[in-house]
């Protein structure tokens, strides 16, 4: 569309920006990767995954842990689920295509352009559409991160609280606020209505919906929280069940 | 007084390049001020879009410093003065004259928009629940800055995606309690909602505040999902008949 260039605006990169918009993008790129690399390295360790009543949530729910018919490590079973909500989250979208596409890196910031860009209407990124899918595997997963956070107080048949219990629970809470923050659970709760006052029903989608879209403006935070609060607790239950640290008993 | 040392692109569409000037600050001065100072004192040609000075209008839009902005609400004292100030045409636009680009792309598309249809026999009674979200849309003053930082529009120069402006345009009246005609099958193909991946520059840059990624982009991706996407929606529908 634009037919004039304005010296300085041509090539990758090349912004009139003054500020360092690379700031922006340098923190996800590196968390993300840390992340990335981590968890692929619990995800297929195989070993050090529970302690007492701590279940790391890396290996919930818990699959074949005798190795009967999966030789494997147990995570790899599981990892596609959780992976894929956050993978077609519209929050972490905008985060890597920033940060690892570049595309753009920043606004105002020239990308690669060319017209070749088909952003999300061919493979492999129009599989982003199949986002709610994920939220619907989500809840399944919290389901049962929320058992191995009760069960986390039980020890040996009586309540008990170790630092576990805490970690694991406040991991629970936060991956419930990063899920039911959702814009796709916000669309199905309610968004997709045009009339909220026309029925009782619609009434109280509408209800829902003011609920999830003030979660929803938080969608970002929990999902860094979040991020944090799954590795932090497996890094919590690997090293006490490795022996490198010992759990500390509250009650 | 202090000075500003500003760089403003003079040119047209065969070319151009920053010119420099010298400008006095006052108090509560804006980039507009600034540029109406060049006008009046050094530059009487110097071609700029304006109207309200006030931030309603949508006309004064350029990019200062490298941003997007509305120069009526860009004011001097919150830019550092230790570097010349650039102050450059959009860059999705074609330049006419200086810091006034030709937008007239945008009302092409702006066509292809089903206007409201009323839904037959509508009661005219709308209560305030169900139109916050498209009040929201219609405070939009077509300023266009969120098409000029738009990289898809921008950068990789998509005719086939409409733009934020009209994702807003098509959401408000998508969403409108009384509107009964379905503009889905556009949203995905005509306007190639497909096309925007969600970077938020847009809301980044809109000076009236709108959630233009959150409430009207993502939303009506969603919508294109329910009719287009999911099978188990698609189910439903032909189950129960519904829209």
């Amino acid at each position: 569309m634009a037919e004039l260039q304005i010296v300085g605006q041509q090539g990758f990169g090349a912004t009139k920006r003054r500020d360092s918009w690379w700031i922006e993008i340098l923190p996800v790129f590196i968390v993300l990767n840390s992340f990335g690399a981590y968890a692929t390295f619990r995800a297929f360790e195989g070993k050090f995954y529970e302690w007492g009543p701590y279940l790391s949530p890396f290996y919930s729910p818990l699959i074949d842990a005798g190795h009967t018919w999966w030789k494997f490590s147990p995570a790899l079973l599981i990892l596609a689920g959780p992976l894929g909500f956050r993978a077609t989250c519209y929050y972490y979208r905008k985060a890597y295509y920033r940060a690892f596409f570049l595309d753009p890196p920043a606004c105002a910031v020239n990308d690669r352009g060319g017209h070749n860009y088909k952003g999300e209407t061919s493979f492999p990124f129009i599989l982003q559409n199949l986002h709610r899918y994920f939220f619907y595997l989500a809840l399944i997963f919290l389901a049962f991160l929320w058992y191995d956070a009760v069960l986390s107080f039980r020890w040996d048949g009586h309540f008990g609280i170790g630092l576990g219990s805490l970690i694991m629970t406040v991991n629970v809470i936060l991956l419930s606020l990063y899920s039911f923050s959702c814009h796709s659970w916000r669309h199905l709760i309610g968004g997709k209505l045009d009339c909220f006052s026309c029925s009782k029903s619609t009434q109280v989608r509408h209800g829902g919906w003011k609920a999830v879209s003030a979660l929803n403006e938080k969608h970002m935070l929990f999902a860094w929280l979040s991020l944090f609060s799954v590795g932090l607790t497996d890094l919590y239950i690997r090293l006490v069940s490795c022996g490198a640290i010992t759990d500390i008993k509250i009650l | 007084m202090s000075e500003a040392v500003m760089q403003v692109f003079r040119g047209n569409r065969e070319g151009g390049s920053p010119v420099e000037f010298r400008v006095p600050i006052t108090p509560g001065m804006v980039v507009l001020d600034a540029l109406h100072h060049i006008q009046g004192h050094q530059a009487p040609d110097l071609a700029v879009r304006w109207n309200c000075k006030a931030g309603k209008c949508g006309s004064c839009s350029a990019e200062v410093n490298g941003r997007p902005r509305l120069t009526c609400k860009t004011r001097m004292d919150a830019l550092p003065t230790d570097q010349p100030i650039t102050v450059n045409p959009m860059k999705t636009f074609p330049v006419i004259k200086d810091l006034v680009t030709d937008v007239s792309w945008n009302y092409e598309v702006n066509k292809k928009i089903p206007a409201f249809k009323p839904k037959a026999g509508t009661d005219w009674k709308m209560y305030q629940e169900d139109i916050d979200r498209v009040q929201e849309f219609r405070k939009c003053i077509e300023c266009f800055l969120c098409q000029d930082v738009c990289h898809v529009l921008r950068d990789h120069d998509k005719k086939e995606f409409a733009g934020p402006r009209f994702m807003v345009r098509t959401a408000a009246l998508e969403m409108h309690p009384l509107d009964s005609a379905d503009r889905i099958p556009l949203v995905k193909k005509e306007l190639g909602i497909g096309y925007c991946n969600i970077t938020k520059c847009c809301t980044e840059v809109c000076p009236e505040e709108i959630h233009i990624t959150d409430n009207a982009i993502i939303p009506l991706k969603e919508r294109v999902v329910d009719e287009f996407y999911d099978p188990i929606a698609k189910l439903v529908r032909k189950i129960t008949g519904a829209k």
